[in-house]
Parts: C-alpha cells; structure tokens; sequence
C-alpha cells in the first residue's frame, strides 16, 4: 500500500491554456467561422465566433443535446436531443429551432452522408443505427447493432456506414447500398469514435474503457495495430480516449483522452504519440476549423472550449461555453 | 435464452459477417450459467429495500441479453438457470446438479458458509463461482479459493470508500454504533481499521442490541423518535455518526433522531455501495434504462453485482471464443481482462484474490452524493488498490 497526501492536479487545465493566449491575439486575425458548442446539461448550443474567440450567442434547444452536424449547405444544424427522442433542426440565419427529424429512442451521435441526403444515427437505448432521409424527414432504414450504439464514421467514399457498439466492443462496417452489416471487428472495451484516414486506408476507432486506439485495415478489415497512451503522473485508468479527428492531411490524429485532461497528437504513419497538449476538464470531442488550422476541444467539465494552434501544437485559448459541453462542429461562415 | 426479434434479424445479417470476423471468434457455442440463490430477508426497515422475487437474478438474465446481442455476430449464446434454494436446501447439491448436467459457471448470491461450501465442492469439478452479495473480507483473504471470483466488493473496500470521503470532508471523529449480530462486528471492524488507515478517530463505540420483533407496525415513529436519542445522547464529541447495522435492526432509524445534530453513514445516511439505482454518471443511465425495461424496478447492487459477473462471463468468451472453463478463468486472470462497468474506468481483477477492482459509490438512496477513491489517494498501481486490502498484506494464497 502506498497512500500519500493530497495531490491537486485537478484545475491546471485551463490555467495553462490561457497564457499564450495573448500571443494569439496578438498576431493571429483568422478568417472568422461560426463554432457550434451542444452543452448536454445545459440544454443548449454556443455559437463561437472563431475571430473574437467568444460566445456571441447561447441557443436553448431540446433535452441533453449531444451530437451535432451541420447540412452540406450549412444552412442547418441537426441536433441530437437525446432526451427528448429526437433531432432538431436549427436554422443557422436565424439561430431558432425550425423542425424535428424522426430518430428512435435516445439519439446520441450523427453522421452526414457525403452528398448530404441522409442522416445516419445511433441509438443508444434499442440497438439500431437509423437512416433518416433529410428532404422527407422519414426514417428510411434500421439497421440492427450491437449493445449500446455510440460513435458514426463514414468511408471518404461513402459506401461504408461504421458504428461502434459501446458495450459489445465492436465497429460495425455496414454496406451503405444494402444496408447490411458485413465486418464486425472486436476492439478494446467501450468505443467511442471510428474515422477514416482521409486516405480511406485505415478505420481509427478509440476505446474509452479499454484506454487504447484500434488501427483497423479499412481493405481487409481486422485490427492491425493499437495504439496505447502514457502519462507520467497519471493512472491507465484515467486515460480514456474518446473524440478523433484527423488532419485535413492525414498527417496527424487528435485523440481526447477523456479525464487525462489532455489531447494526443499522433503522427499517422508512425503511430507514434508526438505531444500530449493539457486541455479543459474531461475533454469529449474535437473540430478543426475549415482552413485547418485549429482544433476546437469541448471540456466537459471545465464548461469551456480549447483552442489548439495546429502548427505551433500548444493551447492557445480556453473559452467558456454552457454546462458540460460536448459536441463541436465548425462551419466556414 | 431470451432472443427479440432484433436479434434474429442480426443473426441472419451477420451471416456474412462470421466470415469477416478475425480469428478468436467461434462459432455456435453455448454459456449457460447456473444461479444459486438464498433469497434476501423480507424484513427491512425501509419498505422501499424489500427484496423482488427476481432479485439479483434480474441483473445476470439482463447481462445475458446484452451478452446475446453480441454474441449473435459471433455465434455465441448465453442462458442463466435460476436456482433458489429454500430454507434447509442443500446449496452443494444444487452445484452437483448443475455440474452433472454440463452447466461451469455459477452465480452465487448466498452466505460465505454456503459460498466456502460451494467453492470447496466445485473444485473437483471445474466448475468457476462468481460471488455476486457476501462481502466477508476472509472469503478473499485467509478463506480465498482459486474458482472463485468476487464481483461483489467487500467490507473493507466500502469502509475505505467511505472512509476517504469522510476524511476528505474532514469529518475525523467518529461515533461507530455496531449492531449486536457477528455480521455487524464484521463490518465495524473494516471501519475501525478504514479509521485508521485514513486518519479518522473513533470518539466513542457503541452497541444497539437486536431485541427482536418484527419491523412493520403501525406506529412505528412514535418510539423510534424517542429510542434513537437516548441510544445516542452522552457521546464525546464526534463530527459523524457511522454505523455497522448489517441485520436491518437500527440503522435506518439514526438519520435526522440523533441527540447531537450530526451526520450519519455506513448501513444508513451515506451508505458506500457498488451499484444503486440512482447511479447515472458514466452512461450507467443506459444501463439504468435497460434494466428498468427489463425487470420493470430500480436496478440494485445485488442485481448489479450479478450483471457484471454474467457480462465478465461474456467478455471473455467473446474475446476468447470459448466456452471452456479453463480458457474462460485463464483469459480472467490474465493481463487483457477488463470489463467496461458505467462506473467511470476500466474494472479489472486483482491477480492475489480474484477481487473485481472497482469504484465505491456513496449515496442515500435519492443520489449519489461522491465516488471514491477520492481525488489525492494515491497508489503505485492503480488507485482502486487504496479501497481494501492490497497485495502486500493479503493473507490469501490460491489454491
């Protein structure tokens, strides 16, 4: 046994994001995009402007809003409002609330088809990813998963639908044509995110529980490689990795390690960890900025958002949002 | 077995995908696992703690389902039997039963005499026990066996659970009321050992003797606002009430009637649990939802302790592609075991005991109020190694 004192790790996150800030400010006028923030006990979304890197505007929408994407066109933001059974389609002009798709019980995660016709989703309370067809607003398909259905990714092409089953512990790789699940690929307990490369060579799909990143042959689908974390200082258990984005260039992969308080910078080819940059409290989910250069993080428990410069790697602003934020999507205007 | 239709429309989908699967999964294979089972006592203090009839079982046939989802892309299946014993039924027999009919695995939620009896009997046999209630720190200390593994956790994990959070609150002296069965010194004594390995101070110890009777009366308020005081008038001064009432005589009485205005915990207040029906953080809210659905009641630690054996039970066979006792218990011990379990980190064994590791809720029935361990315990290898005995004071050798 070895128990000592007291250790308080606990508020460093935001402290640290905030000093370089200034430097940011000072030499960085980016082109202005609109950040879209849902805060799950907030009941609402955040609209950042990503030029003067606050809130401009808090939307209140339905219960526990989760996942979030916005229409090919921009126009819409659709919002998983997870207790209320149901999506909710947010005009982004007016920033109101103008209509609701059909989704199932409990809807979670979102994923846009890439010619933006459909939605496809999870479900996370009866085991069914659904496909909803977004000019009718009708549920078109059902496609039967695995226990508690979380994390959506989808083939650069469009012809594989994958979802992650959070205690069956495994990416579905669904047929978009037939609808039809052909690969299940046994991962590391409770998965969260799968993403493509931009290449579309390998699928990437984190493990919260299992504290590791699955690196699966999108050809020939089983996991080639895992890819683990370590943080001096930190307990396996605490490292948990959740949200994924890729580099527009496929260079590089963002992972959020959950209450480890950090984001992992890893270089695709290698598989090697580069940079553990210390972020908000149990951070969930990333976005980068249309022209790539930053990285949005939501902080769960901070009720903030990390700004990541993506060529210097370091936090360059924390910018409080709603109650535990948790999904994050940018649109370019 | 429990199959929806959801789940044969997965099966036939996933006709292709047996093909696709990576090497480890099977095909066509059959768990079933035994539940041997003494029902809980009817006689509680609270009318909201009186056991269902499918206690604890509800949670294991729950796993099951889930189990089955799964195991419907890996041709597996899962089944529970249901064995209550009644009063004077031999649990031993029931394990010869269920071992003569091909059945390795076994639930148990019955007393540590009946889980000792029961692990020395199935040892012959190959069969695996999982102990989903008795908390008695000798079934995983000088009384440990090596078919046996705890889910459920025990005495000295939930008086070090409360212990830490005690401390943190810097409420260091205790007034430790134990009832007067040797269940209840059972778990006086992990909090008097919780106090002291924490830094907590016990002012003063006291007994409340069980004089019999039943719990259900009309009017039953009226002498409990005047017993309760005068069982806890003249104490020195003490920032907490804890209390060891493991027989549902007293404890529930203490809150809100001690003569000093104090906080109580242990068997009543803030009580340290593995699971509670109000647990939401971690997604255990979809675990919450499911078993509500399922069982139509309020999930509770029995029947929490039960899914989790039953879906350790799965994890393994899906990882292992087996239904093998010997590859299901080697795969458990080894270095990949871990089973995902909503309480907000990767539960795993401990290789000395075969104790599930595992966060300690503490709530008074309406929330949960902390989750220990506590921020700032620390441990050089996993901070759930600060609840309960750790390896270098175990008196327990498996065999």
């Amino acid at each position: 046994m070895n128990i000592s004192g007291k250790l308080g790790m606990g508020g460093l996150g935001t402290c640290a994001a905030v000093l370089p800030a200034l430097a940011f400010l000072m030499t960085a006028p980016a082109a202005a995009f609109t950040a879209y923030v849902s805060n799950e006990k907030g009941n609402s979304i955040s609209i950042i402007d990503t030029d003067k890197l606050e809130v401009v505007k808090t939307v209140p929408v339905g219960h526990r809003p989760r996942g979030i994407v916005l229409s090919k066109d921009g126009s819409e933001l659709y919002i998983c409002a997870g207790d209320d059974d149901l999506i909710q389609i947010l005009d982004t002009k007016k920033l109101a609330v103008v209509g609701t798709l059909p989704s199932g019980p409990d809807p979670e995660l979102l994923i846009l088809s890439p010619d933006g016709k459909l939605l496809y989703l999870s479900n996370e309370n009866d085991n069914m990813v659904t496909a909803i067809d977004v000019a009718s607003r009708k549920a078109v398909a059902e496609i039967p998963v695995g226990v508690e259905p979380e994390g959506m990714g989808l083939s650069p092409d469009g012809k594989v639908l994958v979802n992650t089953s959070e205690t069956t512990n495994m990416a579905h790789l669904i047929d978009t044509q037939t609808r039809k699940i052909f690969a299940n690929v046994l991962v590391d307990a409770r998965p969260r995110a799968a993403q493509y490369t931009p290449d579309g060579l390998e699928l990437w799909v984190t493990s919260e529980v299992g504290g590791t990143v699955s690196v699966i042959d999108a050809a020939n689908p089983k996991v080639k490689q895992k890819i683990s974390f370590e943080i001096p200082g930190l307990s396996k258990e605490a490292i948990q990795p959740v949200g994924l984005r890729f580099a527009p260039d496929g260079k590089r992969a963002f992972v959020a390690l959950g209450p480890a308080n950090r984001v992992a910078i890893i270089d695709t080819m290698t598989k090697k960890v580069e940079k553990y940059l210390l972020v908000g409290q149990r951070v969930w989910q990333l976005a980068f900025t249309p022209d790539a250069k930053y990285l949005y993080t939501t902080n769960g428990v901070s009720n903030d958002v990390s700004v990541i410069d993506v060529a210097s790697l370091k936090v360059v602003k924390s910018i409080p949002v709603g109650s535990f934020p948790w999904g994050v999507v940018i649109a370019p205007q | 077995m429990i199959v929806k239709p959801g789940i044969v429309a997965a099966l036939l989908g996933m006709a292709l995908a047996a093909c696709a699967f990576p090497a480890g999964a099977a095909s066509n294979i059959e768990i079933k696992a035994g539940f041997i089972r003494v029902p809980h006592t009817q006689e509680t203090l609270s009318i909201l703690d009186i056991p269902a009839a499918d206690d604890g079982i509800a949670g294991a046939r729950l796993a099951a389902e889930d189990n089955n989802t799964t195991g419907g892309f890996l041709g597996q299946s899962f089944a529970i039997e249901d064995v209550p014993l009644k009063p004077g039924d031999d649990p031993v027999a029931a394990l010869n039963d269920l071992a003569a009919r091909g059945i390795f695995f076994v639930l148990a939620d019955v007393p540590a005499v009946s889980l000792l009896a029961l692990a020395d009997a199935a040892k012959d046999k190959g069969v695996l026990l999982f102990n989903t209630s008795a908390p008695e720190d000798s079934l995983r200390e000088e009384n440990c066996r090596a078919n046996v593994f705890h889910v459920a956790p025990s005495y000295s994990m939930l008086a070090d659970g409360l212990a830490q959070y005690l401390v943190w609150k810097q409420w260091k002296r205790w007034l430790l009321i134990k009832g007067s069965h040797p269940q209840d010194e059972l778990y006086a004594e992990a909090l008097r050992h919780a106090a002291k390995k924490f830094g907590a101070k016990i002012a003063d110890e006291r007994i409340y003797e069980d004089t019999g009777g039943g719990r259900r009366s009309d009017s039953g308020s009226v002498q409990t606002q005047r017993l309760i005081p005068a069982a806890t008038q003249n104490a020195p001064a003490y920032d907490v009430l804890v209390a060891a009432d493991e027989s549902e005589v007293f404890a529930n009485y203490l809150p809100y009637r001690t003569w000093d205005p104090r906080p109580v915990a242990g068997s009543a207040g803030l009580v340290p649990m593995s699971w509670d029906g109000t647990h939401e953080q971690w997604g255990a809210i979809q675990l919450q939802n499911r078993f509500m659905k399922f069982a139509s009641r309020r999930m509770n630690a029995r029947d929490n302790n039960a899914w989790v054996a039953m879906r350790m039970i799965g994890e393994a066979a899906t990882r292992t592609g087996a239904n093998d006792p010997k590859v299901i218990r080697e795969y458990m011990t080894g270095p990949d075991f871990a089973i995902a379990a909503f309480k907000g980190q990767k539960q795993t064994l401990r290789h000395w005991n075969q104790q599930l590791r595992q966060p300690i809720l503490l709530g008074d029935g309406r929330m949960i109020v902390s989750v220990s361990p506590q921020e700032g315990f620390l441990h050089q290898t996993s901070e759930l190694d600060t609840l309960g005995f750790d390896e270098p004071e175990t008196k327990c050798k498996l065999k």
